[in-house]
């Protein structure tokens, strides 16, 4: 089986066997854009010959929102729920970077509660997004269980964002200039029961799926992205450091008081193949599950008394000039980039999704792999559409 | 206690063709494994360990229209879906029902106004039975648009008119 | 390697193929001439001292009171930890540059991205397709002075 995959060139011995009068030829296969194992609207065409994938072509799109040209005509404020809407597992994350990105353009400096409730949130969002990507990566791979028990707790992280903001989804809690209201009484405990409940969980994960004999021999040495490839098509977020490159942006870049916290940036070491197999950028979501408890940890016990939210005004206005402002996602490098002519609203606003990126690589990694491949390497991709198409 | 009955043995009971196959159908609605968007998430979890939607017998997502009756639109139509949207819903079998799921699928939702790209209403495509509210609708909204669903198809009979 | 020098060394290598420079300000960039942008870029690649080895993103903005199109090609650094942006400007009317496929394999889909919504063209791009929008739709979309179609296959897209 692993001789097929890792050849360059499919095995083609096999047409010397075919009597001559028989023609074979290449068939197109047609994968969603209604497909269990896409996550979402993506559409990818294969080129088959028998069980081989000769080129996958993906074809996207079919989410395409028009936020872009929407951002153009609301304000800034208004346009914190849209964010929501684009990587809508981690939509936290994309409030902060929008935040982030106007903070840093008008100028206004967040309150450290706010900043240290910002980075509560997002990390809680971090694992609350790496869970859906661990349990439905395991559907995809053919285990059922690993997915419920992902969404046991995936719904506790959903009870505290509720007890915060009122949403279970589509937040919108961190707006410009800080947070929307502060937290309830008794968050911190709470979210310290979740914490102990939780770290314990992973084991479980790990148990049930991560050293899983069959679920290893479904991903690993399948889809090996190596690390120069992978920095080429501008991979970022798991799918870099799972092909071993060290890059994390809370670590690079700190932003939001990241470098006050103490955490470990896991990359991919090819522990059941190659390095930057499926496996590898799996498992790095895994280990950064951890990571990310410990830097919630952390943050709860930074909390000190003091306003949530900055003075923004209320009809807020820009001033005239750009800025390209990234954070790091559970995805990978959100970046927005803001035109202001000194208005209102955006002039001209540039969303680069991680998924977009990372989805860019399908054709280079799906060359010559076999058909059952695709889930897993699409699975471990993990894109989110709704990011892809924005 | 009619005439017929006292003929019958217990453990038999009489009733109209139409409330036994109504009861069969709905209380066994596969829906179809179809998330767009958004409200696909929460659809998954309505599926998942809570909401667990197997306690209305619709917990069953089938990967293809042709074993499904029930299409949950959960997500945002766009123009370049559209075509495929329709198709899906002409390979499913009747009875064939679909559920709007989300303001989105209503009526194009928070991208009504600006959306170039996005269709106003998913019942400019297919028929529509139940319409759920909400940005995403939370899980619990999802189930009742569920036995809402299940309502209608009370009222079902296999009589002509 | 700090902005000013990373700037000079662009400036100093690439013989007057920089138009102008901005080292400060929260987009620090340099503006090339849209004919030497492969020579740019692919210097800014190789050079050891600036290894400039993934681009993050391709954004176009459309500026019809100067008949511009504006491309910015944001770009980070691995390994030396620091960012920069080259920008082009390409006449409105035909916007076209070569694509720079060849030094950043990401710049594919964010090349196909710009040509889809704001009608920028790429030479020896190798699959230069619409991405996003349907492959039948017409106009671009981004363009400030794009006017919704009024229907498409029967669906009205005004409501």
């Amino acid at each position: 089986m692993n001789d097929i995959r890792l050849q360059s060139q499919p095995d083609l011995s096999y047409q010397d066997e075919i009597p001559a009068d028989v023609r074979t030829e290449e068939l197109l296969v047609n994968m969603g854009p209604q497909h269990p194992s896409t996550h979402g609207v993506l559409r990818v065409v294969l080129q088959t010959d028998g069980e081989m994938v000769l080129k996958a072509t993906p074809h996207i799109g079919y989410l395409h929102r028009c936020a872009e040209k929407i951002a153009e005509n609301v304000t800034y404020p208004q346009f914190v729920p849209y964010t929501d809407r684009m990587d809508y597992l981690a939509a936290m994350n994309n409030n902060l970077g929008f935040a982030l990105a106007v903070e840093k353009m008008a100028g206004i400096e967040v309150p450290p509660r706010a900043q240290y409730i910002r980075v509560i949130f997002a990390e809680l969002n971090r694992i609350a997004s790496h869970l859906v990507a661990v349990g439905t990566y395991g559907l995809d791979m053919g285990a059922f269980t690993p997915f419920l028990y992902c969404f046991r707790e995936r719904e506790w992280i959903l009870d505290l964002f509720e007890s915060a903001c009122g949403a279970r989804l589509t937040y919108s809690y961190i707006t410009i200039g800080g947070v929307r209201q502060d937290l309830p009484d008794r968050f911190a405990d709470m979210c310290e029961e979740f914490l102990d409940f939780f770290e314990h969980k992973i084991v479980e994960y790990n148990n049930l799926l991560s050293y899983n004999h069959i679920f290893i021999q479904r991903t690993g040495n399948v889809g090996v992205c190596p690390a120069p490839l992978a920095v080429a098509y501008g991979l970022t977020g798991p799918c870099l450091r799972g092909s071993g490159v060290k890059w994390d942006l809370r670590k690079a870049a700190p932003y939001s008081r990241y470098d006050e916290f103490e955490f470990d940036v896991p990359v991919g070491e090819g522990r059941f193949g190659t390095v930057g197999d499926c496996w590898d950028r799996y498992f790095v979501r895994v280990l950064e599950l951890t990571q990310s408890a410990r830097i919630v940890r952390q943050a709860l016990q930074k909390l000190s008394p003091g306003p949530v939210e900055a003075k923004v005004p209320r009809s807020l206005k820009l001033p005239a000039g750009e800025i390209y402002s990234e954070v790091e996602n559970p995805r990978g490098q959100l970046g927005f980039y803001i035109v202001s002519d000194g208005g209102r609203s955006p002039y001209r606003l540039k969303v680069r999704g991680p998924s977009f990126c990372n989805l860019s690589i399908l054709t280079a990694l799906a060359k010559n792999c076999l058909l059952a491949d695709m889930a897993a390497i699409i699975g471990s991709l993990d894109v989110v559409m709704g990011e892809v198409d924005r | 206690m009619t005439f017929i009955e006292e003929k019958l043995n217990a453990g038999i009971i009489t009733t109209t063709v139409d409330w036994a196959l109504n009861w069969a159908r709905k209380r066994s609605i596969f829906p179809m494994t179809f998330g767009i968007a958004c409200c696909a998430i929460e659809m998954m979890a309505v599926g998942a360990s809570r909401f667990d939607l197997d306690r209305f017998g619709a917990g069953a997502f089938r990967a293809t229209p042709r074993q499904s009756d029930l299409m949950i639109v959960a997500g945002t139509v766009t123009f370049k879906m559209a075509e495929r949207l329709n198709r899906l819903w002409q390979q499913m079998p009747e009875p064939r029902y679909v559920m709007a799921m989300g303001a989105c699928a209503i009526s194009g939702g928070p991208y009504h106004k600006f959306g170039y790209h996005v269709v106003k209403g998913v019942d400019q495509v297919v028929p529509v039975d139940i319409f759920v509210p909400g940005c995403p609708p939370r899980p619990e909204a999802l189930i009742e648009g569920l036995m809402r669903l299940q309502d209608k198809i009370d009222t079902h009979t296999i009589a002509r008119r | 390697m700090l902005l000013p020098d990373i700037i000079s060394l662009i400036q100093a290598q690439t013989a007057e193929a920089v138009v102008a420079a901005s080292a400060d300000g929260l987009h620090p960039h340099v503006r090339v001439k849209p004919e030497r942008l492969l020579e740019v870029c692919s210097y800014i690649k190789t050079e050891p001292q600036l290894n400039f080895d993934l681009l993050r993103c391709i954004s176009a903005i459309d500026r019809p009171q100067e008949a511009l199109i504006e491309l910015s090609y944001d770009v980070l650094s691995i390994p030396l930890n620091h960012a920069i942006a080259v920008k082009v400007m390409l006449d409105r009317a035909r916007p076209e540059i070569d694509s720079v496929c060849s030094i950043w394999p990401a710049a594919e889909w964010h090349e196909r991205e710009a040509f889809d919504l704001m009608g920028v063209s790429f030479k020896n791009h190798p699959d230069l397709r619409r991405i996003l929008m349907p492959d039948d739709w017409s106009g671009y979309p981004l363009r400030k002075d794009y006017q919704d179609l009024t229907e498409y296959h029967g669906l009205k897209i005004k409501p």
